[in-house]
């Protein structure tokens, strides 16, 4: 009887200690969550979408007159999406046929060397990602850094999430519905592109967002690459600037550092926009 | 006899079709068969006879999987079909499968006119409408969707689905339409439904149907094939088949004895 | 015609994928190759990495052991942290609406990008550690682990769940009927059938360590000596890069990108481990 409570205390005992360490892992987002919110919220405003970041001269001065130091990130904003834009564009169709490929030829040779190959794409690091887009595209294309390099280190971060995603949703769709459209008479690409991949489409959706979210607040690579600049430029052989570039300069500048706050708070933002968006898409279609 | 076909009333010609899964192990041996045009031939047999892999080979189905091996003829209309475009043969031989596969991208609209449109046939508005109504007045699906044409993810009954597969195949006015046991996910009105909408297109078409359903067969069918382990056993009128089977095994399946 | 054009481009870019892939180890071993030329395998186990024009020499050894050892601590740091939610979200509360809060929350924690870890870590996590006196200005090597630690949970967190999800009722129920209680259902059912997926699933969270950039930049103190430490300052290999690549050319170009290389390499043959025993679990 005696054995049996103490086993019993014993299984107590564990669970709370198991919430207790959960409640202190969990507990740095809290903490940078309330950071975030507490330091940047305030300074979330018309000019910090509309103007672009302040030069550190411009700040001084503001500072040694007393007036606010003005500024915002648009230029950031617009690098970003910029940026992140035609990573999309080249990563996404491309992800897509791969991952068609995987799907319908899983059991070949060559879709097993692709396929490991994903694997180990998904594997390297960002900054690794960096050099090459350096030596691709800084060095030999646009000769010099521009956002365009930038677009292709974080294309090829996409990559391996799209493929994924493509080929899991489209390996989820029943043979029988493929059977369907070609007893019809129709082609295999109309079938794959009008049949198999519309009916794909909420795994594609989802894994194309988070992809996008993941790569939306890297800063490494672009550091390797875009460089960052001062005005909002749409030249996207030129250098470019990002919202973790503009981060990256404020925590490096001390006459800036008062603007990282908003900045990351607006990171975030956009980061859990498209987390949220994708995990509501994947949970809204998965019903059906 | 020659590779053509004499008379008229022949819908397909079927010479020595063996069928293979793994090498040298045939789930089809060797069939020999003619299908009378605008009848309807009912294919019976134990499950794992062979009934799905003989229907299959006729629009072609199996060319999906390479490692699948098909000798043999089918004719139709004197061409062999194997030696046209796959595309062209599974445009005049339609295909309607076990389970109710609607396209869940489309529309109901969208899923009767798929066949035009995954061909790039254009068609006009009035003459896809026209279509439309005239199909689902086929298949008598016509009054309990007419409001819901072209809202996407309706939700129908199973009945419904394969009567939308049934519309979806007919609309592309194929001379031939091949069915895998279409009513086995039904329940009994669905499936009553279904029977009558096949006497009734047999005008129009030449229909091929797999069942389990021996009343079913009964009830439906001019012609009947009974199979078993990949081999044609018996053909012949169904209700020739039904009183007075030649072979044995015949007798048995259908007197319940197996299957 | 079209249908042709269509497998044929599905295969092109398959063919792509495997350029890429080739087209990265090739310009990682050129770039590395005067590296190499120069200092031999000396790069890798010198431990001099000096810029200076006068006796400029680099060797690789100092970040090497920065990364090994801040994703080896970051590894076992974040293995009691991360069990528990793995077990709440695998076996306590499987499939409830409390399971799929804590992974919810799980997956924010994936989505903050590195950089606000560094900034949170600069300017929470640093003054904690300065105030328990355990490092004068704060910044190291535990640090550096501390914030790498916080940034793997996320995956080691779900990946491991699955794997406990995985673990078949009928096993547990067994255990139950005989009177065991939840815990010793964990001993003796869930640990041992799922043990080596959860340690697959640690050896690529620690894949993910390897690489982290910009919130160990910002902690690790960024000194190009081997630790002596856990509170020295240090470097790690994608730090280091992310320093000094800007304003670097020539030999120094050519080490940074050997340390890439050397990078790339660590990361390949951990993911290939931890994905392999994958592999074997799902057969
Ligand atoms: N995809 C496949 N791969 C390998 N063998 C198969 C495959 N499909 C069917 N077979 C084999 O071919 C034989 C005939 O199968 P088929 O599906 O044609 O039978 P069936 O008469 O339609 O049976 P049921 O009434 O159960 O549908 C069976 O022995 C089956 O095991
Ligand atoms: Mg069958």
């Amino acid at each position: 009887m005696n054995k049996m409570k103490y086993r019993r205390y014993k299984d107590k005992a564990f669970l709370y200690l198991m919430f207790l360490i959960t409640i202190i892992a969990i507990t740095p987002l809290a903490s940078i969550i309330f950071e975030l919110v507490a330091k940047g919220f305030n300074q979330l405003n018309i000019s910090f979408f509309t103007e672009v970041a302040p030069t550190t001269l411009d700040s001084m001065l503001a500072k040694s007159t007393g007036n606010p130091v003005k500024g915002g990130i648009a230029n950031g904003i617009v690098g970003t999406l910029q940026i992140v834009g035609i990573a999309s564009l080249m990563a996404i169709p491309l992800g897509v046929f791969v991952g068609i490929y995987l799907a319908e030829n899983s059991n070949k040779k060559f879709s097993t060397l692709v396929s490991f190959s994903t694997d180990l794409l998904a594997g390297i690091p960002s900054i690794v990602y960096g050099i090459i887009a350096y030596a691709w595209i800084v060095i030999k294309i646009t000769d010099g850094y521009s956002g365009f390099a930038g677009s292709v280190a974080l294309s090829i971060m996409m990559l391996p999430l799209v493929i994924r995603s493509t080929e899991e949703s489209i390996k989820m769709i029943p043979a029988s519905l493929k059977e369907a459209s070609l007893a019809l008479g129709t082609s295999y690409r109309k079938t794959i592109l009008r049949v198999i991949l519309p009916s794909a489409m909420s795994g594609l959706f989802t894994g194309i967002l988070l992809s996008i979210s993941r790569v939306i607040g890297e800063t490494a690579p672009l550091i390797l690459t875009a460089l960052g600049s001062q005005v909002i430029n749409l030249d996207i052989t030129k250098p470019t600037s990002a919202i973790p570039l503009l981060i990256w300069e404020f925590y490096n500048d001390p006459y800036l550092i008062n603007m990282i706050w908003s900045s990351s708070l607006f990171l975030m933002l956009l980061v859990l926009i498209f987390n949220i968006s994708a995990k509501q898409i994947s949970k809204r279609w998965a019903i059906q | 006899m020659g590779n053509t076909i004499n008379n008229n009333n022949i819908a397909l010609h079927i010479e020595d079709l063996s069928i293979a899964y793994t090498k040298d192990k045939y789930a089809v041996k060797g069939i020999n068969a003619d299908i009378y045009k605008n009848t309807i031939t009912a294919i019976m047999g134990p499950s794992g006879c062979g009934k799905s892999t003989l229907l299959r080979a006729i629009n072609r189905m199996h060319e999906l999987y390479p490692e699948i091996k098909v000798t043999g003829n089918i004719l139709m209309k004197d061409q062999n079909i194997f030696k046209i475009n796959a595309m062209e043969v599974r445009q005049k031989i339609g295909m309607v499968f076990q389970r109710p596969n609607p396209f869940p991208s489309m529309s109901i609209y969208e899923n009767v006119l798929a066949g035009y449109s995954l061909n790039g046939i254009k068609l006009k508005k009035e003459e896809k409408d026209r279509i439309v109504q005239e199909v689902l007045e086929d298949v008598g699906l016509w009054e309990e969707v007419k409001d819901t044409l072209h809202k996407k993810r309706t939700a129908l009954s199973g009945g419904q689905q394969q009567r939308l597969c049934i519309a979806r195949s007919i609309a592309m006015k194929p001379d031939i339409l091949l069915l895998d046991e279409p009513t086995s996910a039904l329940d009994p009105i669905s499936t009553s439904k279904i029977e009558e909408l096949l006497m009734k297109l047999k005008d129009k078409f030449t229909i091929v149907i797999v069942t389990h359903n021996m009343s079913q067969a009964a009830r439906i069918s001019e012609y009947s094939m009974f199979m078993y382990l990949g081999d044609l056993i018996e053909y012949d009128l169904t209700k020739k088949m039904f009183t007075n089977p030649n072979d044995k095994r015949t007798e048995q399946y259908l007197t319940g004895k197996f299957g | 015609m079209k249908d042709r054009l269509f497998k044929i481009s599905l295969i092109a870019t398959c063919a792509l994928v495997l350029l890429i892939m080739g087209g990265i180890i090739y310009t990682l071993a050129k770039g590395a190759l005067p590296t190499f030329e120069e200092y031999g395998l000396g790069f890798i186990t010198s431990s001099d990495w000096n810029p200076n024009p006068n006796n400029e020499h680099y060797g690789a050894l100092p970040f090497i052991a920065g990364t090994l050892i801040t994703s080896t601590l970051a590894l076992l740091l974040c293995i009691p942290l991360s069990f528990p939610i793995a077990i709440f979200t695998g076996y306590y509360f499987k499939g409830t609406k409390v399971a799929s809060i804590i992974s919810d929350i799980v997956d924010m924690l994936a989505g903050v990008p590195s950089i606000v870890y560094g900034l949170w870590g600069f300017y929470t996590l640093r003054p904690i550690i300065v105030d328990l006196g355990l490092s004068q200005q704060g910044f190291g090597i535990f640090t550096a682990s501390i914030i790498l630690t916080i940034m793997i949970i996320p995956y080691a967190t779900s990946l491991s769940s699955e794997f406990i999800k995985m673990v078949p009722n009928d096993l547990k129920e067994a255990a139950f009927a005989m009177g065991s209680t939840k815990l010793e259902v964990i001993q003796k059912v869930i640990f041992p059938s799922a043990s080596s997926g959860i340690i697959a699933s640690y050896i690529l969270a620690m894949g993910r360590a390897l690489g982290e950039t910009m919130a160990v930049t910002m902690l690790i103190g960024n000194v190009n000596l081997i630790p002596t430490s856990l509170f020295s300052s240090g470097n790690t290999m994608a730090s280091v890069i992310a320093n000094q690549f800007g304003e670097a050319d020539g030999i120094k170009l050519s080490s940074l990108i050997a340390i890439g290389l050397l990078l790339f390499f660590i990361t390949v043959v951990i993911n290939t481990i931890g994905r392999l025993i994958m592999k074997k679990l799902k057969v």
